[in-house]
């Protein structure tokens, strides 16, 4: 991926009438993040931008509060659609000005600043936070809206305990009263964080995935499930949506309903979209406007898109934690050969009992190559799952010992990343 | 499904789950069907009565509030209780140890009564212990070293009435060099991973003790593979 901020090492740092305002020790900050971010492209280590916020973080810890001051900031977190769901905001949002965003998924403080950094002049933002940075990223950043998609466990030995997460979603929120939240009503977890809100805007847009929630977040008692409909007897309840998703159509507040028709595939992208043309239309964007531009949205950082490999035609998919595998596994083309490519380092998680939550069995009855570094705990999966494969640790190998013109390559986090890199988009 | 047929409970998986527990089922049942053996898996969910006709009885890991929640299920609604004391095997995981022995603290300090199938005491420790663990299974077992992954804050200690699962070589396990506890047929360790499909000797010493004698062996490439790659791994020092 090409950086947004091209600032190379030599050339005049950009100063925007924003910056200029800035205290001296800000101004600093964002100098030393623009060279530490060119230094790191000219060796080659990547796109830049989180060395350089690393650094303008080290050199003035407030920078986030005072680059974000004066914008109009959306954050988007939950546990899977992020990234899609920040770039259908900021497709939409660029129809009232330029829009800061960290399109390259660097969801942790440091990425949050460099996309600020990088676009000093945007009076908008639409920055994705890892779920469990909000707290500190809101708390400077004091968002006009908070988007919130969902909760579910991501890697099971780093953070663990998804109910505390939940706990400090609700505490940022009632921090911060002049937030308007937009939340998934569908799931419980993050409905009893939105809560927190006076009036937050609800959207049912759907949950797969209910592993986590049967103990209620507020009591910890068994919640009932019936229907669409939660409850616990303690009074949480999901509260009735302004906006709903039936299938590929979505519900307009007041009445009626249009088709999404997008160019992203399966539920959990039409759930993304729900929740970004509800954002959008609390900002001020008109319903029709922000429908259409998220419909002209066909790839996310490299994945849906097809690519070139050893006289393949590859579609490249992400998944990262068992509801996004769900997910991910409905999207793949029938019949088609599929290179699964998992890995596990630090930041995939280093415990790989999530396979065993992912119905695998699906994948039975076509080609299957067991890729990565950890194919071997893939194939006992699959051996176990009655899916006939083949193990070749190198994914782009693996794409190449199968016959016919189009695969579908699934990888997790580090597996994609790597992937794309050596596809030249990095 | 005839009368010969095994029957696996899963017990709670939407409670007791959190390590993708379910996948003991799974290579349970195979590992009897590949024998032409038939077997079936019953889900036991919260909220309803739990059989006490099983064979063999699944309990996984969950989280405090889950875990206080399996507890009063399961003393309320005491299926297996009744089926350990007529020599069902059941197996517990992390939560599901705590779960099977006489009472666990959780980290807010409240003590859980357990369903006394194991001897053993569980209260939390400082920090997580996190990370690949192997285990010298207890001679007279006679299974191979187990592999498997921990997460968990709990300190277990056994009383007279529970031996050791093992010896820790690497990890944690109950936190005092063993790890796990044995009591009849009742079997409870802090091994995930799923820990039967790392370690098919101890998913066929379970399955011996249903069928009332050892099942035929039972060869797959993958899993010897995984276990030398997973041994490899913990004595290369790369715990986590
Ligand atoms: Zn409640």
């Amino acid at each position: 991926m090409t950086p947004s901020s091209p600032a190379g090492l030599g050339e005049p740092v950009l100063v925007s009438p924003l910056v200029r305002a800035l205290p001296r020790r800000t101004r600093l900050a964002i100098a030393g993040a623009r060279l530490a971010g060119a230094t790191s492209r000219r060796c080659g280590l990547g796109g830049g931008g989180v060395i350089g916020g690393r650094v303008a973080l080290k050199l003035d810890p407030r920078a986030l509060e005072r680059l974000g001051r004066g914008r109009t900031v959306v954050l988007v977190t939950g546990t899977n659609g992020k990234t899609t769901t920040a770039l259908m905001l900021s497709r939409i949002l660029t129809s009232l000005g330029p829009v800061a965003a960290n399109a390259d998924g660097a969801n942790m403080p440091d990425g949050v600043l460099a996309a600020l950094v990088a676009a000093p002049e945007a009076p908008l933002a639409v920055l994705e936070v890892d779920e469990n940075y909000v707290s500190e990223v809101a708390t400077q950043l004091r968002p006009a809206c908070l988007v919130l998609l969902n909760l579910s466990r991501d890697q099971l030995d780093r953070v663990g305990e998804v109910r505390a997460t939940e706990r400090e979603l609700r505490a940022v929120v009632s921090r911060l009263p002049g937030t308007t939240v937009v939340a998934n009503c569908d799931d419980p977890l993050v409905a009893s964080a939105a809560l927190a809100c006076a009036d937050p805007v609800w959207v049912g847009a759907g949950q797969g995935w209910h592993g986590d929630a049967l103990a209620c977040a507020r009591c910890g008692q068994a919640m009932t499930h019936e229907g669409v409909d939660w409850r616990c007897t303690c009074g949480l309840a999901r509260p009735y949506p302004r906006w709903t998703l039936e299938g590929d159509r979505l519900g307009l507040p007041g009445s009626g309903s249009v088709p999404l028709g997008l160019g992203l595939p399966g539920r959990a992208n039409a759930a993304n979209a729900a929740m970004a043309v509800a954002a959008a239309v609390r900002l001020g964007v008109p319903e029709e406007t922000a429908i259409e531009r998220v419909r002209s949205i066909d790839a996310v950082a490299g994945r849906y898109r097809r690519a070139r490999v050893a006289g393949h035609s590859v579609r490249l998919l992400l998944a990262k934690n068992p509801a996004g595998w769900r997910e991910t596994l409905r999207l793949l083309e029938p019949y088609t050969p599929v290179v699964i490519a998992v890995n596990s380092r630090e930041a995939d998680g280093r415990d790989m009992s999530w396979l065993w939550d992912v119905p695998f069995e699906l994948l039975a009855g076509r080609p299957v190559v067991a890729a990565g570094e950890r194919a071997t705990d893939l194939a006992v999966r699959l051996t176990y799952a009655e899916v006939q494969h083949t193990v070749a640790r190198d994914p782009l190998a693996a794409v190449g010992s199968l016959a016919g013109e189009s695969v579908e390559l699934v990888a997790n986090y580090t597996a994609f990343r790597g992937l794309k890199q050596r596809f030249g988009d990095g | 499904m005839g009368d010969s047929a095994v029957r696996i409970g899963l017990v709670l998986p939407d409670v007791l789950g959190t390590y993708s527990d379910s996948g003991n089922a799974t290579v349970l049942c195979r590992r009897l069907v590949w024998r032409e053996i038939p077997a079936a898996v019953t889900e036991i969910h919260y909220g309803e009565p739990v059989p006490s006709s099983l064979d063999l009885y699944l309990l996984g890991g969950g989280e405090d509030e889950a875990q206080s929640l399996a507890a009063d299920h399961l003393r309320s609604h005491p299926g297996i209780q009744r089926a350990a004391a007529r020599g069902a095997v059941v197996f517990g995981v992390c939560a599901g140890l705590q779960l099977l022995s006489t009472g666990f603290l959780t980290s807010g300090g409240v003590r859980h009564e357990g369903l006394g199938l194991l001897d053993a005491e569980t209260s939390p420790g400082k920090r997580r212990a996190v990370g690949e663990v192997l285990v010298q299974a207890a001679s007279g077992l006679g299974v191979e070293p187990l592999t498997g992954f921990e997460n968990h804050l709990g300190l277990t200690a056994l009383g007279e009435g529970s031996r050791p699962l093992g010896r820790v070589l690497a990890g944690t396990g109950n936190g005092d060099g063993t790890d796990g506890a044995v009591t009849g047929r009742v079997l409870a360790t802090y091994l995930h991973g799923p820990v039967l499909a790392r370690n098919p000797a101890l998913a066929d010493l379970l399955l011996g003790w249903v069928l009332g004698a050892p099942p035929a062996a039972l060869p797959l490439d993958e899993v010897s593979t995984l276990r030398a790659e997973r041994l490899r791994a913990v004595k290369g020092g790369h715990r986590a």
